[in-house]
């Protein structure tokens, strides 16, 4: 049985998000300013088998963050099925609901309660996070005195001390520096070891080549390719390297 | 999907709201007891000594009695109803149950007004008000009234999320209500004829009842505690269920 299964999902967006005022609710009762739905998604099938890691390639805006999005719970596809067997959890940006007044102490207790632990495990867990954080010095401090990446690592030892079967990961391995990096990765290869998925989104074709076997590849919210993650990488690669908006690359 | 300890997270948030507000204050808890005396001097002035009608036994007292409850039920209102998009970034990343930010929102507010109903409760025995038994009374209207707020709570941030002139519309509301419950003036002030809308008003019910036990040491009037325990529970089952309807769309939106 997969762990995530989509099956022709499809996900648009009306294009007056943004501008959520009575006006625009009048005027489309009224039948007019109709205009065409944002498509993030179309029709897009893939399953994630138990203990495989699967990356998701493609350029900004192409639908990656729409699919962890909903395979996390978050949205609801328009069409289409999403089905999901198994704990999950979803990294899908650090540090939201962070709060910059308080100390690194208690926003982790905070965001530890949003991401769904109890108190206890909490508790249970808050030397380790800290140990992982390699912060101890200032978790009493305000946020507000922390550097940018010193929040991030917090985050993310805050994120990663779960024990879930699933793990989906936007973008989020390119925090602190080298050696808190080479420690992420290497709790994720941990991860892996134990038999345990991973839906992985990333910029970094090194990170994908040594994390996963598979790759799909999203366009406009269609799926090109799916395959191995080398030869999805090239074929991506290589359609990047064409003079068209190379630029969107950048991380 | 979320499977987390539903209370641990109200309770997480409620003390993430306290210790933002009141760290930032010198003065602290103080500014909690200096609003609403510090609007009940001006009242008090305005009636007696501008209008030269003061209707009230215990004026200041009578004038608390209406003050509180309205100041915790248009602030909870507010904050409540732009709690949904305040939170906007972590609803749209984290699976945590929607309803607990209006919900967290209302009970940031309790922690204000326990701190206003001891004052008010100071306010009866230095009046010589003295302790009567109707004081058991409190806790069940108190409650009645966070329930009430809660259930408007819910329904205004689902709706602020669709239509943004929420906010703006409550804003309002609050304002128009001010004049319409009977904080400067009495019950037996307003003509029998409009009588009835206002006991269909929780926040008046509540402020009727805080005179009548706290001021008349009487049991409160039967139909009015009847017509607030109906209109504040049809409001949060009507919130919850509005709320289950609308979140459907909240990631859309927000």
């Amino acid at each position: 049985m997969a762990l995530i299964e989509f099956q022709n999902v499809s996900k648009w967006f009306p294009h007056s998000t943004g501008r959520a005022l009575l006006r625009t609710h009048i005027a489309h009762w009224f039948g007019s300013e109709r205009k065409e739905n944002f498509v993030a998604l179309k029709n897009v099938s893939f399953r994630l088998e138990p203990g495989e890691s699967l990356a998701i390639v493609g350029r900004n805006g192409a639908g990656k963050s729409t699919l962890l999005s909903l395979a996390a719970g978050l949205a609801t596809p328009n069409a289409g099925c999403v089905t999901v067997n198994g704990n999950l959890a979803a990294l899908l940006e650090l540090g939201s609901g962070f709060h910059l007044d308080l100390t690194g102490a208690e926003n982790l207790l905070l965001n530890s309660a949003l991401l769904g632990r109890s108190r206890k495990q909490t508790l249970d867990l808050a030397e380790k996070i800290i140990d992982f954080s390699g912060i101890r010095d200032f978790i009493d401090e305000p946020l507000r005195t922390y550097s940018s990446g010193m929040v991030m690592r917090l985050a993310f030892s805050i994120a990663i001390h779960t024990e879930p079967d699933i793990l989906l990961l936007d973008e989020v391995l390119a925090v602190g520096d080298s050696g808190f990096q080479s420690k992420c990765r290497e709790t994720l290869l941990d991860f892996q070891r134990a038999g345990k998925s991973i839906l992985f989104v990333s910029h970094s074709a090194g990170q994908v080549r040594e994390m996963c076997e598979r790759a799909i590849w999203l366009d406009h919210g269609e799926l090109v390719m799916e395959g191995d993650a080398g030869s999805v990488l090239d074929a991506y690669s290589g359609g990047l390297a064409m003079p068209q908006q190379a630029g969107d690359q950048a991380t | 999907m979320w499977k987390g300890d539903y209370w641990f997270v109200i309770r997480s948030l409620v003390a993430k709201d306290f210790k933002v507000r009141y760290r930032n204050m010198s003065l602290g808890v103080l500014w909690s007891l200096l609003n609403p005396l510090i609007m009940m001097a001006v009242m008090t002035f305005i009636t007696t000594q501008i209008f030269s009608n003061s209707s009230m036994r215990n004026y200041p007292l009578a004038v608390l009695c209406g003050l509180v409850p309205f100041n915790f039920f248009s602030l909870a209102w507010l904050t409540g109803t732009a709690s949904l998009l305040e939170n906007a970034s972590l609803i749209k990343r984290v699976p945590v149950p929607r309803q607990i930010f209006p919900i967290a929102s209302v009970l940031s507010n309790c922690m204000h007004l326990v701190i206003q109903i001891s004052l008010l409760l100071a306010g009866a025995l230095i009046f010589g008000r003295g302790v009567n038994i109707y004081w058991l009374w409190l806790p069940v209207i108190w409650g009645l009234e966070i329930v009430f707020v809660l259930g408007l709570a819910l329904t205004f941030s689902a709706i602020n999320v669709y239509v943004r002139d929420t906010r703006y519309v409550v804003e309002s509301a609050t304002t128009v209500l001010f004049w319409l419950v009977p904080i400067f003036y009495s019950f037996s002030q307003i003509p029998v004829r409009f009588r009835t809308v206002y006991e269909f008003n929780p926040v008046a019910a509540l402020v009727m009842i805080l005179r009548t036990i706290l001021l008349d040491g009487k049991p409160p009037v039967t139909s009015t505690l009847r017509n607030l325990v109906c209109v504040s529970l049809f409001t949060f089952a009507g919130g919850w269920f509005i709320f289950r309807k609308l979140k459907q769309g909240f990631y859309e939106y927000l």
